[in-house]
């Protein structure tokens, strides 16, 4: 059971078409290790065990008659609990949303079905994605697999240690500021957030519009093309979704990568980062290279102003998104209230947590008069000159190398005392956000205490498959994405 | 002291969309409560808003009209304040870049003509409905109308007058209608009005201190509103000597006056920015071309056209303007051959009298203008007398059954048969000796008693002119 | 800059958030510490740049006016807090 569960989606797809394994053996492998990790690490907030085998046969049968197969057909994988499912309740990790039940199905959900998916249940998070390390849910804190003293990373931790443990084989988050490519980093697994509009945020309960978008955590990096082929394309119930080509990504791959130009930006390479990680992502450099990439250093200066650029506009537009969690039309009530006004407040003063009012009351300031134009429209100039910035370095170079975080998983505990520290942990990825670009997470090594270190591969828009390529190419010469932590103790490599 | 009063409109129109500004359901308005709604409209978690076409296109036509500089790249902003009946907790609004600036609207007052100057034109949805229920307690809130979109047309303080306001609320709503956009049926709601108002000295340039003035749902309520609120704040200033307080009031019908709304909230900061859910519109020189190209004659033009082309009088010309159906159904008929004039009599006349009493718009007429056309053909040719006509536009104006074939299937069709004029009239002379006498002693009045007599005789369906004539020649003879 | 804890009032009022007392000053603190991080942004001259809210190349998203009935209006109001088969309740609003 266990080697089963070391397959990447891609293996097991293949399995499964071949018949040497039936979609409920592989569902029932998933869900009995689920079973042994979840009391560990608490990666899910709904395991819908029954339902999985249902689907299961269900898909089984597909296979059978060869119609609309493809390469995950029958795969089982895990959602972020901030999409909606239809049936099964979406709590975005919060009080508010008590057991709320979507009225419709996130577009996400609707392609992975016809994929052939089987769903597992919804993954744990930050609450309404607000954080970097998982603690902030109304659930629990995700613990990290590789020591579960330490956080997954956050807000899609619940998906990285899902991957990581061997619990699905893959899983959908979302990414608004490093989201699906932190905990990837701190998980030892591969995330991907694509180009802004390329995946329909149709169903995806918002965070920040214009920087949410949905991606995968898996394995590797040809899984992360193979979902993407899935569920990318443009959406007519989402007007900010592209209407680009989509598809071909895993067919596409390509470890080639010669002409390729590989730019480091020195700035992310200074103080602040720990020596481990600075080493492990730099080494990166000399495999692309092996594999036909020139790599150069350039200079990117603006990124000392992405963090508060990225906090100005994150959180003015939750203060907007999160309004309607008001406890009239879903989700939980306080008791107890004296007349509207005072219903709304107990029930978003009792149903928030602190890091998502501390974000409410930032994004509600940035945005209130006389002070718009300091701080709100000033973050929109500001996201002008860095998208300027990644537009010229692109004009030059086809990808980008840079960490994904300063450091390797802190452990529980450290980073809620201080939201700033935590905040200016989220450097490296924010940046891909503002600019609406496609960035990738991808194991590179481990630090000295064995845990594990992500390298940050970021592309011009619409070009994932020139990330993809290059990760892929890096794991044809690498093994760090195979390496799992001890199952169930959470101990270090196997 | 003689003072000014000093006044701005903000007014809502519906825009008459089959559907929702960011969704497929429809605008119909009235049914069950919660039954025109989906995820999108009653802001459920994960729900994206997906900009209506026909929003963007009538909004725009509606620019042009009122003569503004259209936006060409134009944006929304979202407008967030707590209330139940914004599902979203925000409304999707127009501030930093509105579709429509700097337009202008000509009125007429009598003799006199003034242009009110239109600051801007913006698309925004609607708000859904709250209904207190007493038996729980409880507020309801229906959904059914979250998401209608809407324009909302601020003017410039340019009004001195409730006439003036009045007047432009006629021209506003005729040009809208005329365009096909809204209906623009105060009743309903689909055309609603702010006031904004303040006094100040004759001849003074400052503006004083104004006070907004909502729920105004009738045009009568609009006048009395104006007049109480300008009077209440002159005597403000001048009897009671105290400043007057910048404040939304409400217009209570029933009471003839205003009242102070007085919020709980001290702040109203909407706190808007781009809505990042949708896309910015551009709307191109091409685009902005067919629309004016496609522009149709506004009322103004056709009453002068009336006039001058086929020789209305002013009045007849403004009550055949007075909607865009009743102008298409004139010119309908006019142009299946029947005499502008008499066209023009019928519609003011009978056809006005058939849709009064059976509470129907033009708009729902089944009747066909080239029926009535027809209609007026046979009393033209002596077919059909005024008043058999009358009886057969009655018979025919539910289903717009064939007039002809109605008048022969009733036996209506006039009778000109000369034979049996002479008959009838030598009959009813002899019949009535004293009339006959009373006549020519002078009561020439008789002549009216007698010709009813002969009408009655040939059922009404006699040839009056034929009858007049033949009495006349007898009594003089 | 100096947050206040009457500013931190004013904005949990909009927010219709109600902090306890003893929450209020150092949520001040750190909202402070925060807005103080943002100066670096004044470091940088925007004078003579647009404000880019949307980064994508994406305009003229318009759907057709045809009507979609949703099938199951049930569902949305099920989740209500408080609810009949017609309506969202509330408590009184007055205007």
């Amino acid at each position: 059971m266990q080697e089963l569960l070391s397959y990447s989606a891609v293996e097991l797809g293949r399995l499964l078409r071949k018949g040497e394994l039936s979609v409920k053996e592989a569902t029932k492998a998933a869900l009995s290790a689920i079973d042994g990790r979840q009391r560990g690490n608490n990666a899910f907030i709904t395991v819908t065990g029954d339902e999985a085998l249902a689907r299961a046969e269900q898909v089984q049968r597909r296979l059978l008659s060869g119609e609309g197969v493809g390469p995950l057909t029958g795969v089982p994988a895990a959602i972020k609990d901030n999409i909606c499912t239809q049936g099964v309740k979406t709590t975005c990790a919060s009080k508010i949303m008590g057991d709320f039940l979507s009225p419709y199905q996130a577009t996400v959900m609707e392609k992975l079905e016809q994929a052939g998916a089987v769903s597992l249940g919804k993954l744990n998070m930050d609450e309404f994605a607000m954080g970097s390390t998982t603690e902030a849910s109304f659930y629990g804190p995700t613990r990290n697999p590789w020591d579960l003293g330490r956080v997954p990373g956050g807000s899609s931790g619940g998906a990285a240690a899902a991957v990581a443990a061997g619990e699905c084989w893959y899983a959908l988050g979302s990414d608004t500021g490093g989201s699906i490519r932190q905990p990837a980093s701190y998980c030892g697994v591969t995330g991907m957030k694509p180009t802004y509009g390329a995946v329909s945020r149709y169903g995806l309960i918002a965070y920040a519009s214009s920087l949410d978008q949905i991606g995968p955590l898996a394995r590797t990096a040809e899984d992360c093309a193979a979902i993407l082929d899935v569920i990318m394309g443009k959406d007519r119930r989402d007007g900010t979704s592209l209407d680009a080509p989509c598809g071909g990504l895993l067919a596409g791959l390509n470890p080639d990568l010669t002409g390729m130009t590989v730019g480091i930006p020195v700035d992310c390479f200074e103080d602040g980062l720990d020596p481990d990680v600075r080493k492990r992502v730099l080494s990166v450099a000399d495999v692309l290279k092996g594999r036909g990439a020139s790599i150069e250093e350039f200079r990117l200066p603006v990124m000392q102003y992405v963090v508060p650029t990225y906090y100005i506009i994150a959180a003015a537009e939750a203060s907007s998104n999160l309004s309607r969690f008001d406890g009239v039309k879903y989700g939980w009530r306080a008791q107890g209230y004296e007349d509207l006004t005072d219903l709304y407040c107990k029930t978003r003063t009792e149903g928030f947590g602190s890091e998502v009012k501390r974000r409410i009351l930032l994004g509600t300031f940035v945005l209130s008069s006389g002070y718009y134009d300091a701080f709100y429209r000033k973050a929109l100039q500001v996201k002008h000159v860095i998208k300027s910035a990644f537009d010229d370095a692109f004009s030059r170079y086809d990808l980008i190398l840079m960490p994904v975080a300063p450091t390797t998983a802190p452990r529980l505990g450290e980073s809620l005392s201080d939201p700033l520290k935590m905040y200016l942990s989220d450097i490296y990825t924010v940046s891909v956000n503002l600019a609406g670009l496609p960035g990738l997470s991808m194991p590179c090594g481990f630090d000295r205490q064995g845990l594990p270190v992500g390298a940050q591969l970021i592309g011009p828009a619409l070009r994932e498959q020139a990330i993809l390529n290059a990760a892929y190419a890096y794991q044809q010469d690498t093994d760090y994405h195979k390496q799992a932590p001890v199952a169930a103790e959470g101990g270090k490599r196997a | 002291m003689n003072w000014e009063v000093v006044i701005g409109l903000e007014t809502h129109v519906e825009l008459a969309t089959r559907t929702k500004i960011f969704c497929g359901c429809s605008t119909e308005f009235g049914g069950a409560p919660n039954t025109h709604v989906c995820p999108v409209c009653t802001g459920m978690p994960g729900t994206l808003p997906v900009m209506n076409k026909k929003v963007l296109e009538y909004a725009a036509k509606a620019s042009l009209a009122l003569n503004c500089t259209v936006t060409q790249y134009c944006k929304f902003d979202r407008k967030n304040y707590f209330y139940p009946d914004l599902p979203k907790a925000y409304q999707v609004s127009q501030l930093y870049l509105p579709i429509g600036r700097n337009g202008s609207v000509p009125i007429r007052l009598g003799s006199e003509e003034k242009v009110i100057r239109i600051h801007e034109l913006h698309m925004e949805e609607d708000a859904g409905k709250l209904v207190h229920d007493n038996w729980i307690d409880q507020t309801r809130a229906d959904y059914n109308r979250c998401g209608v979109p809407l324009i909302e047309i601020v003017t410039e303080p340019d009004f001195r007058s409730a006439d003036e306001v009045i007047a432009y609320l006629e021209k506003l709503r005729s040009t809208l209608e005329y365009l096909g956009v809204s209906d623009c049926k105060m009743q309903e709601g689909s055309l609603r009005c702010d006031v904004n108002l303040s006094v100040r000295p004759q001849g003074s340039d400052e503006l004083g201190t104004r006070t907004e003035m909502k729920n105004l749902n009738s045009f009568k309520a609009i006048s009395r509103a104006i007049a109480y609120e300008a009077r209440r704040q002159q005597e403000r200033i001048e009897l009671d000597h105290k400043r007057v307080i910048q404040e939304t009031r409400r217009w209570d019908d029933n009471k003839d006056a205003t009242y102070s709304m007085r919020s709980k909230e001290n702040a109203q900061d909407y706190r808007y920015f781009p809505e990042p859910d949708i896309p910015p519109m551009e709307l191109s020189d091409a685009y902005l071309d067919a629309l004016r190209q496609a522009m149709p004659e506004m009322a103004e033009a056709k009453r002068e056209r009336y006039q001058a082309q086929w020789g209305l009088s002013a009045k007849d010309a403004e009550l055949l303007t007075s909607s865009r159906a009743m102008a298409a159904f004139f010119e309908e008929t006019v142009a299946a051959g029947a005499a502008p004039k008499q066209a023009s009599d019928w519609i003011q006349g009978e056809v006005l009298r058939e849709l009064k009493e059976r509470s129907l718009d033009v708009k729902e007429m089944i009747f066909a203008p080239e029926n009535l056309a027809k209609l007026i053909g046979l009393v033209s040719a002596g077919r059909l007398n005024r008043g058999s006509a009358a009886r057969v536009l009655r018979g025919c104006f539910a289903d717009n059954a064939d007039v002809e074939d109605y008048m022969r299937q009733n036996g209506l069709e006039q009778v000109n048969d000369a034979g049996l004029l002479e008959e009838t009239v030598t009959a009813v002379l002899a019949e009535n000796p004293q009339s006959v006498a009373d006549y020519r002693a002078g009561k020439k009045k008789a002549v009216g008693f007698l010709m009813g007599q002969c009408m009655k005789r040939l059922r009404g369906k006699g040839d009056p002119k034929a009858v007049s004539a033949l009495l006349n020649q007898k009594l003089e003879g | 800059m100096n947050i206040t804890t009457e500013l931190v009032d004013y904005v949990s009022e909009l927010s219709r958030l109600k902090l306890p007392e003893e929450e209020k000053a150092p949520m001040a603190a750190q909202l402070e510490q925060i807005i103080g991080y943002m100066d670096i942004l004044n470091t940088l001259d925007t004078d003579h740049i647009e404000p880019m809210s949307h980064t994508f190349p994406v305009k003229n998203v318009l759907q057709e006016d045809e009507v979609e009935v949703f099938p199951n209006r049930d569902a949305l109001l099920a989740g209500a807090p408080a609810h009949d088969e017609e309506a969202f309740f509330v408590p009184k609003t007055v205007d």
